[in-house]
């Protein structure tokens, strides 16, 4: 348990060893920790802004779904209403060609009426021509007495 | 042990404590000592060998593992290695940021080094006392081949350090007050400069009582701390029963002292962080 020399080795190697880690162990490793530091406090107010963005679109998002109810239920009042429409419009065809038909209807029943009634006045006319002249016995002149027979028909 | 020499508790104790010295002897020849005082009467230019040899590893060993994580280090999630040597270089950076507040490159790297180099050197402490002995004697095939293995144990190493730190303080004492601003701060307080001598006096034990504590305070601690590890090694040979307690003795030892050793590594570090704090600021 002298003091020798080996203090002065051991004061060179201690100058070593603290030159090396100073100039290749230090440095990159504290450099290493203040990067990740740095990414550390990055990626946290990252994680702020992003939650901040969430905050947002959750809010814009249940704008857009209220703006779109808003719309759907009035697209619905819409068609209800053209709906309404279509079948008062639909009604009103349909009346419109009922009251046709039956004007058409009334008019061929008019017609044919018509035409039974010219009929029966002309058969009239001929049966009354025939029991004429079968009472008279003789014919009859229908160009003389035809004013007589038309009135007649006109009777009936 | 050989044959012709008794196994006794002082010679087993002495050659516990003594280093494998290299130096010249009397004579004129260079070689190993084969006892303390040979040893001592090859005066100042010999080396203890194993004291350099296992501090110089040591300090490579930690070198080389730290260098190993600040060639790949990345900012990326830390592994493994990565993160426990993170872990010791975030706690020194803490330890200097609360104590040092210039700037200076230096003092961060130096206080790594003397916390993670001392520690190892501490460290040995732990491994059982014979066993690195014996082996160095089977591998020299000298039974009689001194080996301590505990770099702090031998005051060299410790006051070699802290005199490394002295000279650092001496040198950022006069980078940053100037040659004057030293001397003055020796020579001017406390009590004027009428009083100079005796302020030198006082100032100049004041500076060279920091190396001298800071190396004699982890010297004193790990010899006492090895000491009782020799002792307690020597219940072995006490039969079954003292040998079974001294088991248990060195199991409980050894924990105490992972609290010393890394305690003793701790207050080097911080002692010469304040050391060189003092010695950037002007406190007077």
């Amino acid at each position: 348990m002298n003091i020798n020399a080996t203090m002065i080795g051991q004061m060179l190697t201690f100058v070593v060893f603290v030159w090396f880690c100073m100039k290749f162990v230090w440095p990159p490793i504290t450099s290493a920790l203040a990067e990740r530091k740095k990414k550390i406090a990055d990626g946290l107010s990252a994680a702020d802004r992003a939650e901040h963005d969430l905050e947002l679109a959750q809010a814009k998002a249940v704008e857009r779904l209220a703006e779109a109810k808003q719309q759907g239920a009035e697209i619905i009042e819409q068609a209800n209403k053209r709906a309404a429409q279509l079948v008062d419009e639909a009604k009103e065809q349909a009346r419109e060609e009922g009251a046709r038909l039956v004007a058409a209807a009334q008019a061929e029943i008019e017609q044919d009426t018509n035409r039974a009634r010219e009929e029966l006045r002309t058969q009239v006319a001929a049966v009354a021509i025939a029991g004429a002249e079968k009472v008279l016995g003789s014919t009859v002149n229908a160009d003389e007495h035809n004013a007589m027979l038309d009135k007649l028909a006109s009777e009936l | 042990m050989a044959a012709e020499e008794a196994l006794t508790t002082k010679g087993y104790i002495t050659h516990h404590l003594t280093n494998l010295t290299y130096g010249q002897h009397p004579d004129g020849h260079w070689g190993f000592a084969h006892s303390a005082q040979e040893a001592a009467e090859m005066g100042f230019w010999s080396f203890n060998v194993d004291t350099l040899g296992w501090s110089i590893f040591l300090g490579a060993l930690f070198c080389w593992l730290f260098w190993l994580v600040a060639r790949k280090a990345s900012s990326d999630t830390p592994s493994g290695l990565q993160n426990f040597v993170e872990s010791i270089v975030e706690f020194v950076d803490g330890s200097v940021k609360d104590i040092f507040h210039s700037r200076n490159l230096v003092i961060a790297p130096l206080a790594l080094t003397i916390f993670v180099w001392v520690f190892l050197m501490n460290f040995m402490d732990l491994i059982p006392v014979d066993l690195i002995p014996e082996l160095a004697k089977i591998i020299s095939g000298d039974p009689h081949i001194f080996m301590k293995v505990v770099p702090t144990t031998d005051p060299n190493a410790t006051l070699g350090m802290a005199f490394g730190v002295f000279i650092l303080i001496v040198y950022y004492s006069i980078k940053i007050k100037g040659l004057g601003g030293f001397l003055g701060e020796l020579t001017l307080h406390p009590f004027g400069k009428w009083m100079l001598p005796f302020n030198l006096f006082l100032e100049g034990v004041n500076l060279i009582s920091k190396p001298v504590s800071l190396g004699l305070r982890l010297f004193g601690n790990m010899y006492a701390g090895e000491m009782i590890f020799i002792l307690i090694a020597l219940m072995y040979s006490g039969g079954l029963i003292v040998g079974a307690a001294g088991g248990v003795l060195q199991w409980a030892w050894a924990v105490f002292h992972i609290l010393i050793i890394t305690l003793q590594a701790f207050i080097f570090m911080v002692l010469t962080i304040v050391y060189l704090s003092m010695a950037h600021e002007s406190s007077h």
